[in-house]
Formats: C-alpha cells, sequence, structure tokens
C-alpha cells in the first residue's frame, strides 16, 4: 500500500477546540525543560504583557496532534501508521499560546511526493484562537517508508 | 537569573557568535513525563522490548521532546518565550536514552542572520548526542524589537 497521491490539497474539517489549561502548561513546560518564570508563573507572565502563563513553542504539537491523527486515520489515505516517521517539524506563530486560549486546527495536506520508494507527506495544521485569528500553523514532514 | 529578564538588541548581534551552550541530562523518567506531558504514548519511548522488536537498538527520546528542550536556551537568552516567531528542525538521527546512563544532550546557539528590518534574528542550533548531531537545519527565529508585548 502506498500514499494516495490525491491527498495533496485536502482539507479535513476542523478538529473539535483545545482548551490550553494553566496547569497544562506548566506540565508541559517542566517536560521540556522550561524553566522561565514567564512558562510557569501568571504574575511574571503578566508583568511581562500576557493574560496568563505561556506555553513552550512546542506545546503547539499537542494542538497539532488530533489533526494528524484525522490524516492517519483517513480511508483512503494508505498512510501506514508503523511506517511512519516524522522528518521534519515547523511552527510558525502569529503570536505564543497563552493558558485559556480555545484553539481550533485544520489541516491541509500541501504536498505528497515519492522519493526513492519512500511518500513524503507534508501536512500543515492552522491553529486560530475563539475569535478566528491565526496563532500558529505547525507543519509536519511525515517520511513513509516503502515496502521492503 | 532575575525574573525580569533583559532583551537582548539586535544592534549588538554578530553572526556566528555563540549566544547559549547548555547540556540536558535526559533518563527514562524524562521519556515518562514527556510522553504524559504531550500525550505520545508511542512505546518505544518507554519499551526496551517493543523498540527491539521495531529493530532499534534500544529506546529513543521522543524527537519532539529534543526538539523542545532544544529551544529552552535560546528562550532563556531571550527573555521571553513569547519571542520565538518560528522554530524549525530536521530529525536526523536518534537520540538512544540507555536505562541505567541515560542520555546528553548538548546544545550550542550561534547567531545565524540578522534581519534588521523585521527586528528578527535567526539563532542556529547544533544539537548533539554522542558527539553527533541530531538535528538538522534547526533554526529560530526571534523577534527582538518592536514587540508589542514587550516595552523593551
Amino acid at each position: 500500500m502506498s500514499v494516495n497521491p490525491e491527498l495533496q490539497g485536502r482539507v479535513f474539517p476542523p478538529v473539535a477546540p483545545y482548551l490550553v489549561g494553566r496547569e497544562k502548561v506548566r506540565e508541559f513546560s517542566r517536560a521540556v525543560f522550561a524553566t522561565n518564570p514567564i512558562n510557569h508563573d501568571p504574575e511574571a507572565a503578566r508583568r511581562a504583557g500576557y493574560a496568563d502563563v505561556v506555553a513552550p513553542p512546542t506545546f503547539a504539537v499537542v494542538v497539532q496532534e488530533a489533526t494528524l491523527a484525522q490524516l492517519l486515520a483517513e480511508p483512503d489515505a494508505g498512510i501506514d501508521f508503523s511506517r511512519v516517521v516524522h522528518g521534519d517539524q515547523r511552527f510558525s506563530f502569529s503570536r505564543p499560546i497563552v493558558a485559556g486560549d480555545e484553539l481550533t486546527a485544520t489541516l491541509t495536506v500541501a504536498s505528497v511526493k515519492s522519493l526513492g520508494g519512500h511518500s513524503m507527506v507534508t501536512a500543515e495544521s492552522r491553529v486560530v484562537d475563539a475569535a478566528g485569528a491565526h496563532v500558529v500553523t505547525a507543519t509536519s514532514t511525515l517520511v513513509v517508508r516503502g515496502d521492503e | 537569573m532575575s525574573i525580569e529578564s533583559t532583551t537582548p538588541r539586535l544592534d549588538d548581534l554578530v553572526v556566528g557568535a555563540v549566544v547559549a551552550e547548555a547540556g540536558f541530562p535526559l533518563t527514562r523518567d524524562s521519556l515518562v513525563r514527556y510522553a504524559g506531558a504531550s500525550g505520545d504514548f508511542n512505546p518505544i519511548h518507554y519499551r526496551d522490548d517493543v523498540a527491539v522488536s521495531v529493530g532499534l537498538p534500544g529506546v529513543l527520546a521522543h524527537g519532539m521532546l529534543t526538539m523542545g528542550l532544544a529551544v529552552q536556551p535560546v528562550v532563556d537568552w531571550a527573555g521571553d518565550p513569547g519571542r520565538i516567531v518560528d522554530y524549525q528542525v530536521r530529525f536526523t538521527r536518534p537520540v538512544l536514552v540507555d536505562p541505567a546512563a541515560g542520555a546528553v544532550v548538548t546544545v550550542v546557539a550561534k547567531v545565524g542572520a540578522i534581519d534588521a528590518d523585521a527586528g528578527i534574528a535567526r539563532i542556529d542550533l547544533t544539537v548533539s548526542f554522542n558527539e553527533v548531531t541530531v538535528l538538522g537545519k534547526a533554526q529560530v527565529r526571534v523577534r527582538l524589537a518592536d514587540s508589542p508585548l514587550s516595552d523593551a
């Protein structure tokens, strides 16, 4: 089974909104060795101009994850999860994620390419806040190994 | 470190200069903690038998854990996680985490480019384990000027 080239350009329905909790931000911060007070202390975050604690940059992957699950579960995608390797990752921010944000992510398959028997799927998940304003776009390139 | 950090000034930066360096000792506990915090429960990150069964030499750190910690020296240098406007990496080699000895991931952050008009510095990361790099094209774009959220 190989990756369906017709996936390219497909836009998935938005996933259910993700409410960013303060304790989740702190928990994630500890897990990635983030020690900046703005990640942990609401007062420090307010002094820096934020409404609440600020999530580390890679926290966006937690919001993105549900969209990648959608892609992998797509019946005609032809993506065998056991053959998937994470190739590249990028986060492009309009503003940082802050506790209290209600975020909604929508995945678009930017490209499907074949390379030496492998497929490379680039998925862009656009994340907006409750007002619909862009927060971050999380882009993953998944390498799907071909049959050995 | 004081709570109110001073933001580096773009004018003071020199391309190629090291702005931050750090070492991160990882243990299996670190991987379990990241699994819980991120929701990534792929067992190759905590079970040797599963890792070996899929042809790996042993349990590996999550690539996203390596990416997540590697940016932290830049966050501390910039003084505010909200100054990171773009961050990208390529996952090139795994970080094997020994059950007893763990693994140490080292990060060196250098100025890669300066965009004075945009007020943004590109910081390039060299992220290594056992003296070899594990991330490729690891670049962080940091807004150092004209941030509406700061009085710097």
